[in-house]
């Protein structure tokens, strides 16, 4: 299961996003709206000058992840070996209990007390702070953002920039509350503290656990594109270094980095480059003096080959960039937390009710949490159709008979009968008109009084143009 | 989005009115045909026809929308071009339709009326060659370039058409790629996401201070000027459609009737 345990709960009735964003505070909503406007600005302003046809790029870099997941029984096997020859230990983990596993044995087996993490969705996806603290190992967070969220107790509401909903008056109180200094909202002090508090933890960390943004099946290369450093320091402090990777991870050949380094960032936070790519090799080695001294990597599962199998399956070509949420009307006015699942937004609404496998009835409502805007496909780059695949799953849903989905939508059934019978259709249009003499506001229709409480209606004029077109014909 | 390449095109057309024009907004689906007509073309309209089953679509409903497609395929029949006083309806047709019909035995009678269809803007421009449009219209002009109108020519074509009406002067809008936030039922299952975009939207045209607002879909601006009205700060809204009308009457090019 994918839900967050900070969740809020589904409420009992109304469509769950639609009342979080009813109760949502002006601060989180003004820090939401504001931060993903500016990256999706700086993001199309790059990509235009930068590129004479960005479409074009981004519909080969689709074409290249569509085609390493359609030839996932070959690279897989690929990656694999080319890991293993470079060194580093592969495990495979078919869910998130098993990767947890894995990942815990592996600690406790080297007595390890206290490991240091660089942002991870894959590890947020399996809960692996909650659970490597059930069997005594500190995890501890370095990318500033995770950081400030695990000392609140809270959770991302980014895949990219986790801690968009909170400003920096919000951060500077939960510095103060948690003895890192006194009040101060300056953006160099906080990193001056944060810095300092993570210091000692690296410098006594036994491990280094990551994820990877690409693993390459040709070279075993894995790749890490930080903003903070932090990751370097994950790897190059601890004897032992973790990296667990979703298998939607992989990309055939070193070449194609060129294509996705230069999409991912440009399109997650409108850089050029980020401050810091690694690419990892392998372990410690003669002729390669950099790096942990041992490597293993857990290839992470968790209902993927599921949808790989499944007319969805063009959602694992996500390289996790963001762009898509930044860009939704719907999750600027809701922010991440709305989505109940560690990954919000477009590609969220698509990926947890799948993941979800089971209980996909659970998640059902969050693909009908958008209007089919479209924005969010236009700026996918790797060219998923994004609200193809959400209208899809709203069918999914229906055919499901998936309750939450259905909740305030009214039913099709009725006007689908109107609208196969002419006849009636137009005797429907003429006694429309009646409703112009009822007080609409106040009749107890649901989705009348859903729309009236903050619209107007316009007036009925049903088969006023038919009247006209006929009367003219007659002339 | 899926736009048909070669579309058919020509002078004999088939108008859909869609359901809203047929329910709410008469003088938009007057305005096309007194402008379609003005062009030289002969407009039918085919009396069984109901709505393009977007409706359903969208609220996931894929078997009632199939239904309403297919009977709309049934009105439609020929090989003239279908014009649409709205993109969203006839992106429905030309591409929701497609994905409804994906795995049914009936998708080509559904994709050939795709090859038809057209919103009535883009038609103008791409199918029937008009590059401006006379007359005179001394207003400042908020243009909603509406959200399924994402990667089809009508954009341009009312860019194209709006901008060349004398006197006429188009004001930009901050973050015009935002939604106006109506969705279909998306807009009472979800009605204060859906008012909230509505009221961004509106913030972001009212700073533009346009004398009227203008879209290609009704629904749009009925959802806009719905939300307008509602805050006791009515905003004046017109189909693009009939602005172009409206100048062919200041010009007594046509009378109004
Ligand atoms: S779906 Fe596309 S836009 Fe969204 S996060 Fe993934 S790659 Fe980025």
């Amino acid at each position: 299961m994918n839900t967050n345990e900070h969740e809020f709960a589904v409420p009992h009735f109304g469509q769950p996003i639609d009342r979080f964003v009813a109760t949502i505070s002006g601060e989180v909503y003004a820090a939401v709206h504001s931060a993903s406007a500016i990256k999706s600005d700086k993001r199309a302003q790059l990509l235009a000058a930068d590129y004479a046809d960005p479409l074009k790029l981004r519909a080969l870099a689709g074409q290249i992840k569509q085609h390493t997941l359609d030839h996932l029984d070959r690279y897989l096997p690929q990656a694999v070996a080319s890991l293993e020859r470079n060194g580093a230990r592969v495990h495979c983990a078919a869910d998130g209990e098993e990767a947890r596993r894995i990942i815990g044995d592996l600690l406790q087996q080297r007595g390890a007390k206290t490991v240091v993490k660089s942002k991870s969705m894959a590890t947020e996806e399996i809960h692996l702070n909650d659970y490597l603290a059930t069997r005594g190992i500190e995890s501890v967070e370095t990318d500033l953002g995770e950081f400030i969220l695990q000392i609140d107790g809270d959770t991302p509401s980014h895949i990219v920039t986790p801690v968009v909903h909170k400003n920096r008056r919000q951060i500077a109180q939960s510095f103060e509350r948690h003895g890192l200094g006194a009040y101060n909202d300056e953006p160099e002090t906080i990193t001056r503290r944060a810095r300092r508090f993570m210091r000692d933890r690296f410098l006594r960390a036994d491990a280094g656990l990551t994820g990877a943004n690409f693993l390459v099946a040709e070279s075993g290369r894995l790749v890490l594109v930080t903003n903070e450093g932090n990751s370097r320091f994950s790897l190059s402090a601890p004897r032992l270094h973790i990296a667990l990777v979703g298998i939607e991870k992989i990309v055939p050949a070193d070449r194609d980095l060129g294509v996705f380094l230069n999409l991912l960032v440009r399109s997650a936070t409108g850089q050029q480059f980020t401050a810091y790519t690694e690419f990892i090799s392998g372990p410690r080695a003669d002729g390669r003096p950099s790096g942990a001294e041992e490597l293993h990597v857990v290839l992470l599962d968790n209902g993927r080959t599921d949808i790989l199998g499944a007319e969805y399956r063009e959602i694992l070509r996500c390289i996790r960039c963001g762009a898509c949420m930044n860009i939704c009307p719907v999750y600027r006015q809701a922010s991440g937390h709305a989505y109940r699942a560690v990954y919000p937004g477009p590609v969220g609404a698509v990926l947890t009710p799948l993941l979800a496998g089971e209980h996909f009835a659970q998640f059902a409502d969050l693909p009908k949490a958008c209007s089919v805007c479209g924005a969010c496909g236009d700026a996918c780059p790797v060219n998923i159709a994004l609200p193809d695949l959400l209208l899809r799953l709203r069918d999914r849903a229906k055919r499901a008979h998936a309750a939450l989905s259905a909740r305030g939508t009214p039913p099709m059934g009725g006007f689908a009968a109107v609208a196969t019978h002419p006849p009636l259709w137009r005797a429907a249009l003429t006694a429309s008109r009646l409703a112009n003499r009822l007080p609409l506001d106040w009749l107890p229709v649901p989705p009348l009084r859903a729309w009236t409480r903050r619209r107007t209606l316009p007036e009925f004029r049903g088969g006023a143009f038919r009247q006209w077109f006929k009367q003219r014909g007659q002339q | 989005m899926i736009v048909p390449a070669d579309r058919a095109t020509g002078k004999k057309v088939q108008l859909m009115a869609t359901c809203l024009c047929d329910a709410f907004f008469d003088d938009v689906a007057k305005a096309t045909v007194q402008v379609l007509e003005y062009l030289g073309c002969e407009v039918e309209f085919p009396e069984g026809q109901t709505c393009c089953g977007q409706p359903a679509f969208n609220a996931g409903d894929w078997s009632a929308a199939r239904r309403m497609v297919r009977h709309a395929a049934r009105q439609f029949t020929g090989s003239g071009p279908v014009v649409l006083p709205s993109g969203s309806c006839a992106a429905m047709l030309f591409h929701g339709a497609s994905l409804a019909f994906e795995h049914e035995p009936d998708f080509a009678t559904v994709s050939d009326l795709a090859g038809r269809t057209w919103e009535v803007l883009d038609f103008i421009v791409s199918g029937l060659g008009v590059k401006t449009w006379e007359g005179t219209c001394a207003k400042k002009i908020a243009f909603h370039s509406s959200c399924h109108l994402r990667g089809t020519g009508t954009p341009a074509a009312a860019r194209q058409l709006l901008g060349s009406l004398r006197g006429l002067e188009l004001v930009g809008h901050a973050e015009p790629e935002q939604c106006c936030g109506f969705g279909g039922t998306f807009s009472v299952a979800f009605p204060h996401v859906s008012a909230n975009m509505g009221l961004l939207k509106l913030q972001n045209i009212r700073a533009a201070e346009p004398d009227l607002l203008v879209a290609a879909d009704m629904s749009c601006l009925m959802h806009l000027r719905g939300l307008a009205e509602k805050q006791g700060h009515p905003l004046p809204v017109r189909h693009a459609i009939q602005v172009l009308r409206d100048a062919l009457v200041a010009e007594r090019k046509i009378h109004h009737e």
